[in-house]
């Protein structure tokens, strides 16, 4: 499947976290994410598997063939106020599974993520 | 505060049920990026009624929501979500691990219809961390 790159912004994060309801502010506030200890601020670990499924669905072109996805979340993608690049590419197995890697500046964020498909 | 160890087994009280709308999916959706044509919602999308669940969850044990890293998550799907459902969730621990002072607190939320039919399995593994080891997290 070919790979593509999605753009992550934080006012992509501040719509995210008013449709999902998680308003966590390490994902909307800079200075709550430093004070955690973290580099800054940094996207929902469900965005990133967000769009994980969007790259599944687009790649299958329906919405609604999914009948597991998951992944873990290992590495936090990290968005400057600019915004930041994230990669995401599948392999569909012989079982038909989709094993799905999400990288951001390099780096694989999500660990074990795979998608499998309704018959 | 070390989480209580006898929540292992234990359901909450379900949050309200939530009604699955047009709006409240094309939002979700282009949060991501993407375009909505009124069909499914995508596979992610029950995070929203799980999320609130979590929340109840996180209350009822007086857990910081702040404390909490997000380790893991996956969906099972018996069928895709769709406009109209009206769905409910029921979350419970099932299992919970201490490792290096933080709590390894793993839930499993059924996600049912109207209709008491249940649409998906929700399992996610949340990370309570200790007082002295911030880490990264989402």
């Amino acid at each position: 499947m070919e790979p593509r790159t999605f753009r992550v912004t934080r006012e992509a994060l501040v719509a995210y976290a008013a449709a999902s309801g998680d308003h966590n502010p390490i994902h909307q506030d800079e200075d709550v994410a430093v004070a955690v200890g973290l580099p800054g601020v940094i996207a929902h670990g469900m965005y990133t598997l967000a769009l994980a499924a969007r790259y599944v669905d687009e790649s299958l072109g329906e919405t609604g063939r999914i009948a597991t996805i998951g992944a873990k979340f290992t590495k936090p993608v990290v968005v400057p106020v600019e915004g930041v690049d994230v990669v995401v590419a599948g392999t569909q197995k012989d079982d038909g599974t989709i094993a799905v890697t999400v990288t951001c500046e390099g780096v694989s964020v999500l660990g074990r993520c795979q998608a499998t498909l309704r018959g | 505060m070390p989480v209580d160890p006898t929540i292992v087994g234990r359901t909450y009280p379900p949050a309200p049920p939530h009604e699955v709308t047009v709006d409240a999916v094309r939002a979700f959706v282009e949060a991501t990026g993407a375009s909505y044509d009124g069909g499914p919602a995508p596979a992610t999308y029950p995070i929203v009624p799980a999320f609130s669940a979590m929340l109840t969850f996180l209350e009822a044990e007086a857990l910081d929501l702040s404390r909490i890293d997000h380790g893991a998550q996956e969906f099972r799907h018996e069928r895709p979500v769709v406009p109209g459902d009206v769905l409910t969730v029921a979350l419970s621990v099932a299992t919970l691990r201490t490792i290096g002072g933080n709590d390894i607190i793993g839930t499993t939320s059924a996600v049912t219809d109207a209709d008491g039919a249940l649409v998906c399995t929700g399992t996610a593994t949340l990370v309570h961390r200790g007082p002295e080891d911030p880490e990264d997290g989402a």
